[in-house]
């Protein structure tokens, strides 16, 4: 149970893809113009991650390390293929706004990172629980990211969710009319990561300055391992 | 694994004999998944294609299957494509009704914007509708009807509804609005609205030609 906890706290927030290891940062800035668009590729590399990591701990007995890595890519791609075609059956808008990022979760190196560095190593249970814990870390983040991005860029927040959720109620939340359109370019997303990744670590430093004692163990916080 | 083979070859092959089930048990997923959801994705496309048909043309203006009544055209000047692009021909109790052309704008701010542009048989603009491009999110993405209104001002609008020459953005001296911070995405459009009336001006009996002929029968 401990360490399920751990591994919750290690994905969510200590060494979060997003903000601490700093993994697939090509989707994480491509994408998160909005946060439906955020939700829609953490959702489906979350489903990724989760199948990857379950096989590839099922089968750690059975691949020799030689072989490893190509075993971990047919897996890999094999499942972001069958995502990608759910995602055209079942979100075929979502499908149509993300387009090329589906199927580039197979370059998402926090997938065969985890692969590699948790899941090989670990028992199903565990690995299933990284899978998921660092999938919600890293859709946090690319929400977090979208829905700033939106409401600075654009003045809006929740715009499209119909394409996710169905129907044709509209939960756009509209705060003004356009906005600051830095953030929605390419560079806005990079100053708005770095922000983020700032914002991480002044918490860290204020919760261990503040708690000396009770937080000995782990390295300084914002440094990968 | 069982007995460690000893030999350099032995190891190789026992590799890769594993990797030969990963493929296969791979393409086997895949293949799986897409026979499962085929029907659906084409049911989908078809949908989606519908219901872009229907936002520029209204179902209760035709009585024809339109999804199947096509024929490919052919002008690189007025339609912006080298590859010949779709005519959906409607009919009303076989009297010609609407079409809609797929024409392309060549020029949008970051490579072609396609558009579907339903136009009825008096030479009036039933809807246009944006379906494919890359222009700025933000900017030149307002062409989108999710984001904008912009583009459902075609509505109604002829060749005559304004004149040829006011059919440009206000800054080119026009009638229609560009937006704040793009001129050059609604300048495209704009254009390409405009050569399509002036191709179905040209070519408007062409269009209807064959499909009038079929006589009741025609599906």
């Amino acid at each position: 149970m401990n360490n399920l906890r751990q591994i919750a706290i290690e994905g969510l927030w200590k060494n979060n893809p997003g903000l601490v290891q700093l993994l697939g940062l090509c989707p994480l800035l491509a994408v998160t113009t909005s946060t439906i668009n955020g939700l829609g590729l953490g959702i489906a590399t979350t489903a990724v991650l989760t199948g990857s990591n379950l096989i590839v701990s099922l089968i750690r007995g059975v691949v020799r390390p030689e072989i490893r890595i190509p075993a971990y890519v047919m897996v890999i791609a094999a499942l972001v293929t069958a995502v990608e075609l759910a995602m055209n059956a079942w979100f075929h808008e979502l499908y149509r706004v993300l387009g090329i990022f589906i199927p580039l979760i197979v370059t998402n190196c926090m997938i065969i990172g985890r692969a590699e560095a948790f899941a090989s190593r670990n028992r199903p249970l565990l690995a299933v629980a990284d899978g998921v814990m660092m999938g919600a870390g890293f859709t946090a983040v690319l929400v977090i990211l979208g829905s700033v991005r939106e409401l600075v860029g654009q003045g809006t927040l929740l715009s499209g969710a119909q394409m996710m959720f169905g129907g044709s109620a509209d939960l756009t939340i509209r705060f003004s009319e356009g906005g600051f359109l830095l953030a929605l370019l390419p560079p806005g997303a990079f100053i708005c990561l770095g922000l983020m990744v700032a914002l991480k670590n002044v918490i860290d430093r204020r919760l261990s300055s503040r708690a000396p004692a009770s937080a000995p163990e782990g390295q300084p916080a914002g440094h990968p391992a | 694994m069982a007995a460690e083979p000893e030999s350099l070859v032995g190891r190789m092959g026992s590799a890769a004999g594993v990797l030969a089930v990963f493929a296969a048990v791979g393409v086997g997923l895949v293949a799986f998944t897409e026979d499962a959801t085929r029907d659906r994705i084409e049911a989908n496309e078809r949908a989606f294609l519908l219901r872009t048909l229907h936002d520029v043309l209204p179902p209760a203006r035709y009585d024809n299957d339109v999804f199947n009544d096509t024929i490919q055209v052919s002008d690189l000047e007025l339609l912006g494509s080298e590859d010949p692009v779709t005519v959906y021909r409607a009919f009303r109790g076989n009297r010609p009704a609407a079409v809609i052309l797929t024409p392309v704008a060549p020029n949008g701010y970051s490579g072609p914007i396609r558009l579907l542009v339903g136009i009825d048989v008096d030479g009036r603009i039933t809807g246009v509708r944006a379906t494919s491009h890359r222009e700025t999110p933000g900017l030149g993405d307002a062409i989108d009807s999710g984001r904008s209104d912009w583009i459902l001002g075609f509505e109604g609008r002829s060749l005559g509804n304004p004149d040829l020459g006011a059919w440009a953005v206000k800054r080119d001296g026009g009638a229609f609005d560009q937006f704040t911070g793009a001129t050059v995405t609604p300048r495209a459009v704009v254009k390409a609205v405009r050569n399509a009336l002036v191709y179905f001006a040209a070519h408007r009996d062409a269009l209807f030609a064959d499909g009038a002929a079929r006589g009741p029968d025609r599906q």
